[in-house]
């Protein structure tokens, strides 16, 4: 991630947006520099929603992690979930019962769905179309109902187990399922229709944000982002995990690579996603849903694991020391990935744009919060990685040596000398 | 507002008040650090199936222009500021609604280094609306709650 160092001449003006603005739904902020109406130059930083997760996880065992890790986003949660699962049960060398791998392939679908639709929601909003925005979010509590009825909740589903998952589909549930699914289809079809022939909404999508497909890799963007500039990068199909080999999908690709590309992408994603989701139903493994025994300690070594989130790809490291909490978790969110083709594609158009084209990468910063942007030195709102770190170190030896608990007492350590403009993204 | 009026304007002033704040709580929504569950049931709760602006509840962008700052997720180091500082912008009376497990203790985040803990070690919290994330018709009821309360104030 880039920073540019804003050179104030007499026309020129930064736009701070953020970190609580109506255009996020999230604290993220954002700087704008603006001749007129043309952006000139934009910086971000990230780091509101930094909790120190990762560092977090190596003081809960391995069972409690899988709660907090699906809690990095409420979005993509069972997407966060199954990374983790499959990553652990690659070091623990055992491998999740057939059945239990289609239901995590098809809740992870079912979860795509969901977030595709609230991204139209969102996008649609940015538009200034909130007739869409009200149509999607109210047709989006189709899949709700179903991921509450299999699940019992409606987000945060916790369907996954190490080695398995916790919850079956009956044959009623089934038929429920491919009820919602043949409304969503039917309305999934409709606003593909809207998003491509209504003349206003186009008028804010076509030839906006275009990023070729050369920027994309060059940019190392990452999911429907990528896919909407004819990059194929898709985990489900490049490295099948789950049941995806059994049940496989195809990549959904779009050349022109423009906000309509995206929006186009994202909602053909969904006819895949209803394919798969139906052809699981019908052809659902026998068996059971979770391993007779896993176990509570897990061998040393490490482990990689790659899924493919609604907004891209999902990568997690794990280390284990062989003892029962891990000793290294390491999670990279394609949140992440994509905000670099942010700042650089808000560069030369107007500032009108510039919330649809942050949109259009379908941001979520609660996930990508675990890394931190540093811009300045002296600003006391700015947190480096040395600081952090030390107050990682501070937090958990004050928490051994007296045995509190809470970071209310724990003063911050005074603030290392930063170098001017550092322009690296430090992930914590 | 402060205005020199007789002691029987000023009770019927009070009441037209009170009575425009019941109809129409205009909210703020910050997020400081949640995971974003909360977000989108609080937004959900906008939308038609809920649909709490049959409420007159809005969604505000300013915090100078709302009466309710609807918060979620734990206070982290880099949000405590902006949190406090959204809330002191807020026009008076206002009132808070914590919504979420993490809002209320820190949930699952508790004891992660950048949390600081919960809303209310930080802002004065009036309605606490549990569950990770609270269903829609939870928010709704913490909604309800809140204008109770003010109501018989």
């Amino acid at each position: 991630m880039h920073t540019n160092e804003h050179t104030q001449k007499a026309e020129t003006f930064i736009v701070p947006i953020g970190p609580q603005h109506p255009a996020l739904r999230e604290p993220g902020h954002f700087e704008f520099t603006i001749e007129g109406e043309i952006v000139t130059a934009a910086s971000v930083r990230l780091g509101y929603a930094h909790r120190g997760i990762e560092k977090g996880t190596e003081s809960r065992n391995w069972v409690q992690n899988l709660y907090m890790l699906e809690r990095i986003c409420g979005i993509c949660s069972h997407i966060h979930a199954t990374a983790y699962c499959l990553g652990v049960e690659q070091l623990a060398g055992v491998e999740a019962p057939p059945r239990a791998q289609a239901i995590r392939e098809m809740v992870a679908e079912l979860e795509r769905t969901h977030s595709h639709l609230l991204w139209l929601g969102e996008a649609a909003h940015e538009a200034g179309f909130e007739t869409l925005f009200m149509y999607a979010w109210r047709d989006r509590e189709t899949v709700m109902d179903i991921l509450e009825a299999l699940t019992g909740n409606r987000v945060n589903y916790s369907a996954n187990l190490l080695g398995g998952v916790k919850y079956d589909v009956t044959g009623e549930q089934a038929s429920k399922i491919e009820q919602g699914l043949d409304y969503l289809e039917e309305r999934t079809r409709h606003y593909l229709d809207v998003v491509t022939s209504d003349p206003v909404f186009i008028q804010r999508t076509r030839g906006i944000g275009v990023m070729t497909a050369v920027q994309a890799d060059r940019l190392g963007v990452v999911g429907p982002t990528a896919r909407a500039s004819g990059v194929v990068r898709d985990v489900r199909v490049e490295a099948p995990y789950a049941a995806y080999t059994a049940f496989p999908i195809t990549p959904v690709l779009a050349q022109a690579g423009d906000l309509e590309a995206r929006f186009v992408v994202r909602l053909r994603e969904l006819f895949e996603s209803y394919g798969v989701i139906r052809r699981i139903l019908a052809n659902l493994p026998p068996g059971e849903l979770v391993l007779k025994r896993m176990p509570r300690r897990i061998k040393a070594g490490e482990a990689i694991s790659r899924v493919e989130a609604p907004r891209g790809e999902l990568f997690y490291f794990i280390r284990s020391n062989g003892s029962d909490t891990p000793d290294r978790v390491k999670v990279r969110t394609p949140t992440l990935c994509n905000m670099a083709s942010v700042l650089t594609l808000t560069v030369g158009r107007h500032l009108a744009d510039v919330p649809m084209i942050l949109v259009g990468i379908d941001p979520c910063f609660s996930c990508n919060d675990r890394g931190l942007v540093l811009k300045r030195g002296a600003d006391h709102e700015h947190w480096t990685w040395d600081r952090l770190r030390q107050i990682g170190l501070d937090y958990y030896a004050g928490e051994r040596g007296s045995g509190g608990v809470g970071g209310t007492s724990i003063s911050p350590a005074p603030l290392p000398p930063c170098p001017p403009a550092l322009l690296t993204g430090m992930h914590v | 507002m402060t205005l020199n009026l007789a002691q029987s304007w000023q009770d019927a002033l009070d009441k037209v008040r009170t009575w425009a704040r019941l109809n129409s709580p205009w909210l703020i929504h910050y997020n400081s650090g949640s995971c974003n569950g909360c977000d989108i049931e609080i937004l959900a709760t906008l939308t038609p199936r809920y649909d709490v602006e049959r409420l007159g509840v809005k969604l505000q962008g300013s915090p100078r222009h709302a009466d309710v700052l609807i918060c979620t997720g734990p206070v982290t180091r880099q949000s405590k500021d902006r949190l406090r500082r959204i809330y002191e912008q807020m026009p008076e009376p206002k009132f808070v609604i914590a919504v979420g497990s993490c809002a209320i203790s820190g949930g699952a985040f508790q004891g992660c280094y950048n949390v600081i803990g919960h809303i209310d070690e930080v802002i004065p919290v009036d309605v606490y609306v549990p569950g990770c994330p609270p269903r829609p018709e939870a928010i709704i009821d913490g909604v309800v709650k809140l204008l109770q309360k003010i109501g018989k104030q």
